[in-house]
């Protein structure tokens, strides 16, 4: 642990230096989403049989949580590793390649529960919610954790900075409009049903509205998140083990 | 403290390390001199872990570099080329950082950020962020990061490239007091006067290969201790000579027409351009 923590102390005190600049920039996307389709398109609609403001909210924290620990681990470690050659420092330490990884995830992690965090209480005031339950909490770790390691992995796979935009673009874009977000999976056909919960968003978002909604919980799109997050790990592991010695 | 043994590099064609013997003794400063390109980087960052060698074997403090590299991250300080601290952090947390990377307990975190902070003349910066800092500040305080594990060998690349001359000479100085205080220093340089300046003993490196070794003197010595730069019709011509009266009895041969005539110390570029027939530094 107090080797993770080393690896992480520098990223905290950053964090902790521009925190309302995190949280203020982070927040701006999905109040736009919240005002677009919550309050704009989706004013008095339902969705299967709840108002579609309440479906919506906990898919824009899935989304919020997403785009942050992404963004948040994968630019910062992309910009370090290749422009600031900052991560060489922590390759030269005798520290545990799991360390380096998780260490490095963290920022993420932090970032992602900080600003969906900041939208939850939002949303809470806007639906009129008081509460929520255990398992949106662990469901919001652990997608933070498992993009936070995607981030993770395209930075240390990108050989430029272009490469982090592709990724972005081939990836979090497509999972933002189809992982489940603004309309239920269950609406479209069979075959593409199945394409779309194979994607981590939509078990994200799965969870978080059944978890918000107070409805009966989806342990198998749990299980396919954490399975998620495992495999990112791994991966991660893998690609450090291979550029370092 | 170092030693390699049949050290090679491949990347596709090319050989950046090319079958590297080395033996570096415990506390001698070692300066690797040769023009970018030369292999120098390469052999750095395979000596400190950063990359693996295509082939043959290193040790540093008895440690074989892949396969006991955690060993080897124990007892190796690294100043890279480039600037590797993080410009967003203060220089204090900087080395914070490092220290909490290296176990360093709380204690003796504290004590080793003040006594090097002095060391380097930064204790009034300490609290600056790195990117306010001019560059000889930063190339200090990476110096003082890099010493906190009280490492036993010092990996310096490039220590002083981009850097004034007074800026220069005041880090040549630290070096000198780091090593007289027990470091051993291994530096990478494509300055001359640096080499000369600092270094017990000089590889000189062309191609990824290791063409001459030896102290500074040792080197000027082989090729002869003073040189004669003889220019006629626009063309420079050297000779090198092991004494100045050789090299006055050269001079008394020249034709009249020799324009300019230049008689000084034979200097290790003189020992690099004749080995390898070209420049140490390719743009002057």
């Amino acid at each position: 642990m107090a080797e993770i923590y080393a690896v992480f102390w520098g990223d905290l005190r950053q964090l902790r230096r521009r925190l309302w600049r995190t949280v203020g920039t982070g927040l701006l996307s999905p109040i736009l989403y919240l005002v677009a389709f919550g309050w704009g398109l989706g004013r008095g609609a339902q969705m299967g049989g709840t108002n579609y403001l309440q479906f919506v909210i906990p898919g824009i924290i899935a989304l919020t949580a997403m785009n942050t620990a992404y963004n948040a681990a994968g630019t910062k470690l992309n910009v370090g590793r290749l422009y600031y050659k900052t991560l060489d420092e922590y390759l030269m330490a005798p520290i545990s390649t799991h360390s380096l990884v998780v260490g490095k995830a963290l920022v993420g992690v932090i970032r992602g529960l900080i600003t969906s965090t900041a939208m939850l209480v939002l949303a809470l005031a806007i639906s009129r919610q008081e509460t929520i339950g255990p398992l949106f909490v662990v469901t919001l770790l652990v997608t933070c954790f498992a993009f936070s390691f995607m981030g993770l992995l395209a930075a240390f796979l990108a050989k430029s900075h272009e490469d982090m935009a592709t990724f972005s673009t081939l990836v979090l874009l497509p999972m933002t409009f189809l992982g489940g977000t603004f309309f239920s999976v269950d609406q479209v056909p069979a075959l593409l049903q199945a394409v779309l919960y194979a994607i981590p968003l939509t078990n994200a978002s799965q969870c978080l509205r059944a978890a918000f909604l107070q409805q009966p919980f989806p342990w198998l799109s749990f299980a396919v998140l954490c399975g998620y997050l495992l495999a990112m790990y791994l991966a991660c592991l893998i690609v450090v083990r291979r550029i370092s010695v | 403290m170092i030693a390699t043994e049949k050290l090679s590099k491949g990347y596709g064609q090319t050989r950046a390390v090319d079958e590297l013997d080395l033996k570096v003794g415990a506390g001698e400063i070692f300066g690797f001199l040769g023009p970018n390109g030369a292999g120098k980087t390469t052999t750095i960052r395979i000596l400190t872990t950063l990359t693996k060698p295509s082939s043959g074997r290193a040790r540093v403090d008895g440690f074989d570099v892949v396969g006991e590299a955690a060993r080897v991250k124990k007892v190796i300080g690294v100043v890279q080329q480039h600037l590797s601290l993080d410009r967003e952090l203060t220089v204090a947390e900087n080395m914070e950082v490092h220290a909490r990377l290296h176990h360093l307990s709380s204690h003796e975190r504290r004590r080793r950020m003040a006594e090097l902070l002095e060391y380097v003349e930064l204790a009034q910066q300490a609290g600056q962020l790195v990117s306010d800092l001019s560059g000889g500040m930063k190339r200090r305080a990476m110096i003082a990061r890099a010493l906190l594990h009280r490492p036993k060998v010092l990996f310096l690349d490039e220590p002083t490239v981009g850097l004034d001359p007074h800026s220069r000479r005041r880090l040549w100085d630290l070096i000198r007091r780091m090593n007289a205080d027990g470091s051993t220093v291994f530096l990478t340089t494509h300055y001359i006067e640096e080499a000369e300046a600092l270094c017990h003993r000089v590889g000189i490196l062309h191609e990824g290969r290791l063409i001459a070794l030896g102290s500074p003197r040792e080197l000027r010595q082989r090729l002869g201790l003073v040189a004669v730069e003889v220019v006629v019709d626009g063309a420079t011509s050297y000779r090198f000579f092991a004494d100045p009266v050789a090299a006055r009895a050269h001079v008394q041969t020249l034709p009249s027409d020799a324009r300019t005539l230049v008689v000084r110390d034979t200097n290790l570029e003189d020992v690099f351009v004749e080995l390898t027939g070209r420049k140490v530094v390719p743009n002057g």
